[in-house]
């Protein structure tokens, strides 16, 4: 790895001006930037670590919205008895990060900052209808996720929590990669009184939500409800582990799994 | 960059560079070479320590990151004073045969204490999905999760007996 200034702000105003300077990076559990970092795929010139900063911790329900700080742990998520009451669906999705190790280090925002294709809290925040919460505004999720590796994040914009409004039922079901734990194809489905939404990982370049299902599943909830619902394969990633058909396939296959646990009470 | 943290009970100060790994700070500079690095890329978890009690892969964590912290390597579960005396997990996977060429078993056994202290009463599934962060490409595994299971079990039975000679 190639050298760089350290920093440890304890303020999110601290952060927000050191990562304006030069070449500078956030890090949060690390568990992507560092890999990269020794493939010198990023050399970055200076790391704003973002782990001393309290403002960034917590999780805390507030009526009908479930709030997590960035720095928040997988495992926090996890274990939470506040999530596990809230939104169920969430805990069991952070439980299956990656491994014991990298779920202690891992954070949700530096997961969503990171924009990883194959990463599952995007899902989270798409099916959910999450806000992300930065230094200077709020980004629906619609509008958070634009390509690989890609978001609308401003150079130097810090996450600082995800609001995650809570449905009447929610289930995460994924097709992982059995080296890596990421998804090939994860799919989390929630339910609302408004209508449900669907929002597939893994399979395209970044998380997309799929109209046909979700209006489906609105008029009925209902694994059956999928049938007939193809997911053409044109535009989806192919790679050693799934070709494109294979995941369009998945994708209806982790959507019925979804539902299933969801209306079973399990989400 | 100036570094402080306690290393298996003993205060270190150390002057690292900011891209030192942990896992360099120890088989390096404090020579513990009981940690092992396998694939450097946070898949093997042979690097496994605990850093404040939690598991942690010493290879995808900065040095200058654990400022401040309380670092446990293999080489700290023997008693005070470095002594033979092993730890009731590294018995466990002494007595089931829980290893073959030993490279993975310093990460396997730090990430099992993780583990036993999370659980009382595992189950061998829980233990197979626990080790999903550690490989091992010698034993298929069986032997290790069968000390594992042994190991969690020894060590909630000396916390039991001990709180019940305290009570």
């Amino acid at each position: 790895m190639q050298g760089f200034t350290y920093h440890r702000p304890t303020s999110v105003a601290d952060a927000v001006v050191l990562l304006q300077s030069e070449g500078a990076s956030g890090i949060a559990g690390g568990m992507t930037l560092l890999p990269v970092m020794k493939h010198r795929l990023a050399t970055p010139l200076a790391l704003v670590d973002l782990s001393g900063i309290a403002a960034l911790g917590g999780i805390e329900v507030d009526g009908e919205t479930l709030t997590i700080g960035a720095m928040v742990r997988h495992v926090a998520v996890a274990d939470s008895p506040v999530v596990a009451a809230a939104i169920p669906a969430l805990a069991a999705l952070a439980a299956g990060i990656g491994d014991p190790a990298v779920r202690n280090r891992g954070t949700i925002g530096g997961v969503l900052a990171n924009a990883d294709p194959s990463a599952d809290y995007p899902a989270a925040v798409a099916g959910l209808g999450a806000t992300i919460v930065t230094d200077r505004r709020e980004i629906a999720a619609e509008a958070m996720f634009t390509g690989l590796f890609a978001t609308v994040l401003a150079p130097g914009e810090l996450i600082v929590a995800v609001k995650f409004p809570v449905p009447l039922a929610a289930a995460y079901a994924k097709f992982r990669s059995p080296a890596s734990r990421y998804a090939i194809v994860g799919v989390f489905v929630a339910r609302f009184a408004a209508g449900v939404r669907v929002a597939v990982t893994g399979a395209r370049p970044s998380v997309f939500r799929v109209p046909e299902m979700e209006a489906a599943l609105s008029a009925r909830f209902d694994p059956a409800a999928l049938a007939g619902i193809a997911i053409p394969p044109d535009g989806l990633n192919g790679d050693i582990h799934a070709e494109p058909a294979f995941r369009a396939h998945l994708v209806g296959v982790m959507a019925a799994r979804a539902v299933a646990a969801a209306g079973s009470g399990a989400a | 960059m100036e570094l402080k943290l306690n290393v298996n009970g003993r205060n270190i100060k150390a002057d690292v560079p900011t891209e030192m790994l942990l896992v360099e700070l120890l088989r390096e500079r404090l020579g513990l070479t009981g940690t092992h690095i396998g694939c450097d890329t946070s898949q093997c978890g042979a690097c496994v320590v605990h850093v404040d009690g939690v598991s942690v892969k010493s290879c995808t964590m900065l040095a200058v990151a654990a400022e401040g912290t309380r670092v446990v390597s293999i080489e700290g579960l023997s008693g005070p004073g470095g002594g033979n005396a092993l730890h009731p997990m590294q018995v466990a996977f002494h007595e089931n045969h829980g290893l073959q060429c030993g490279f993975c078993t310093p990460g396997m056994i730090m990430s099992a204490i993780d583990f036993a202290g999370r659980h009382t009463a595992p189950t061998e599934a829980e233990v197979r999905h626990w080790l999903e962060g550690n490989m091992c490409r010698c034993t298929g595994y069986q032997n290790i999760v069968a000390s594992i299971l042994a190991g969690t079990a020894a060590i909630h039975a000396e916390t039991s007996t001990s709180s019940m000679e305290a009570a």
